[in-house]
């Protein structure tokens, strides 16, 4: 056998394994059964429109909350950690890691119930309010040291030249530097906004009501009261309905970006 | 316009430049030569202070740049830089790479900053890229483009770093020409090069510096001509006449 022929051969027998796993799969499963688990027509019929009008949209309101005050203190964090200034670069290092090493779990409970025991005040903007500055909190920590590595992927020339036409270091950070790095980090950037995204979910944790729920919390709630796994199976499908377009959208964006590098 | 006053620049324990004293005048145009390391660049990067000397005076017209208080960025406006890199803003057309100063640091509005940039854009043979992105220039056309944004600020300095040392050799004249035509319209130019036959050519007075001080100046033909001192003449052999160089030549 030449190389060829016998990286052929692998290939095949490769193919082979894995039609045959996924045959035996297919063969040994009970068709009946998972239909009336998870693909229950009516329940689907019951689940609309609600899980559009009222869980997909808490979610992405929810999601976009805490992306967009993540993303400006994440920004602020990492110009404090590239900051001269010794203080502001401690007080950014101890916030990175405080926030990036606490579950975000625990910082929405102490948002949740920690503050309004503490201030004797509930947080400003209820439900809402609270995920943004506690999940917004969390994904900062991330952002900052993501943006510091794209500020820091930015070539010194580029600075240099920004000075030189008599730009001050802040205008030159704005107008140069940042979006030069927010397109080298874009891809890091999407992967944060997928990731809060489902870290949404968690939401429930602070005692939502109806019209506050999102997809997870909706999808069992709906789970329960139809005994059926298809809230599950939809609500699933309904987080990849927001995400698989994102991460297509980015690539474009990336694509479209490229020639300007 | 320029006055350079016993200039001394440090990096850690290293000191590179060990006391320059430079003026220029008005309208003239110096080259500097001299060794790779030898702080040609240092010098000229410590005159828009993107390097803080270590000690000395630099005074341009009648500002003080090495004054503590210095506006800096006010004086750099006045001042052009073009790179050997060329440092063009690669997220940004090449209209935008000449506007964005003009708009955000002279504060032009949009009409003027785009004139302004359309003229300097046909002074450097660059119309045609106008809308292009840096990436898709050559390396020539990139740096006439770095030229046309520091002419766009109206500069009453050029400061050139090496302008074509990172570029391909047949590419080098286009960005001399450029460079020429500007000598000729009485900017002040200073230009750190290793292009003797421009120098030749164009400079009203060659500088040689060697280990941080200036070892000989004076017209072109002098200089590169007929250079007094022997560590000038092994410099301008070697680069006059690179492929003759013996392994023992070397520094």
């Amino acid at each position: 056998m030449t190389r060829r022929q016998r990286a052929r051969a692998i290939r095949a027998v490769q193919y082979f394994v894995l039609l045959a796993a996924v045959g035996a799969l297919v063969a040994l499963a009970d068709w009946g059964r998972i239909g009336d688990a998870f693909f229950d027509v009516d329940v689907i019929r019951e689940l609309f429109p609600e899980i559009i009008t009222v869980a997909l949209k808490n979610t992405v309101l929810y999601t976009m909350c805490a992306f967009g005050f993540g993303l400006l203190l994440g920004l602020v964090i990492a110009l404090m950690r590239l900051s001269p200034v010794v203080a502001y670069r401690a007080l950014a290092t101890v916030y990175i890691e405080f926030f990036r090493g606490v579950p975000a779990l625990l910082v929405l409970i102490g948002f949740g119930y920690g503050i309004p025991i503490a201030l004797n005040t509930e947080m400003p903007g209820g439900i809402l309010g609270t995920i943004t500055v506690a999940l917004g909190l969390v994904a900062a920590a991330y952002m900052a040291e993501t943006f510091r590595a794209g500020i820091q992927a930015v070539p010194k020339g580029q600075m240099e030249a920004a000075r030189s036409l008599g730009m001050s270091h802040a205008r030159a950070m704005m107008s140069i530097i940042i979006p030069q790095a927010f397109r080298i980090i874009l891809p890091p950037l999407t992967n944060e906004l997928i990731l809060l995204t489902k870290d949404s979910s968690l939401v429930y944790l602070l005692g939502v009501t109806l019209p506050t729920r999102e997809l997870a919390k909706f999808g069992r709630d709906s789970l329960n009261q139809y005994v059926s796994m298809t809230p599950i199976l939809i609500a699933g499908l309904a987080y990849l309905i927001i995400t698989v377009p994102l991460g297509y959208a980015v690539r474009r964006l990336e694509a479209q970006q490229a020639k300007a590098r | 316009m320029i006055e350079i006053r016993d200039l001394h620049k440090s990096f850690g324990r290293l000191e590179v430049l060990k006391g320059i004293d430079l003026r220029v005048t008005q309208g003239e145009v110096v080259c500097v030569i001299g060794p790779s390391g030898s702080g040609k660049s240092t010098l000229l990067r410590c005159i828009n202070l993107l390097e803080v000397p270590s000690s000395g005076h630099v005074v341009i017209g009648d500002v003080e740049v090495t004054d503590p208080d210095v506006d800096i960025d006010a004086i750099r406006r006045r001042i052009g830089m073009v790179f050997q890199q060329f440092n063009l803003f690669p997220h940004l057309t090449v209209t935008e790479n000449v506007t964005i100063g003009q708009r955000r640091v002279l504060r032009r509005d949009k009409a003027e900053a785009k004139r302004v940039a359309v003229a300097n854009l046909e002074r450097v043979g660059l119309s045609d890229k106008a809308a292009a992105y840096p990436a898709q220039l050559s390396g020539g056309q990139q740096q006439r483009a770095a030229i046309a944004r520091a002419l766009a600020m109206g500069p009453e300095l050029m400061l050139f770093d090496e302008p074509t040392s990172s570029l391909d050799p047949e590419i080098v004249g286009e960005v001399l020409a450029v460079m020429r035509g500007l000598a000729q319209d009485g900017m002040t130019m200073i230009v750190v090069t290793h292009e003797m036959s421009f120098a030749r050519e164009v400079a009203d007075r060659v500088v040689f510096i060697d280990d941080g001080v200036i070892l000989e100046e004076g017209v072109a033909e002098q200089v590169i001509g007929s250079p007094t001192h022997e560590r000038t003449r092994r410099f301008l052999t070697r680069v006059l006449h690179p492929a003759a160089a013996e392994l023992t030549d070397l520094p």
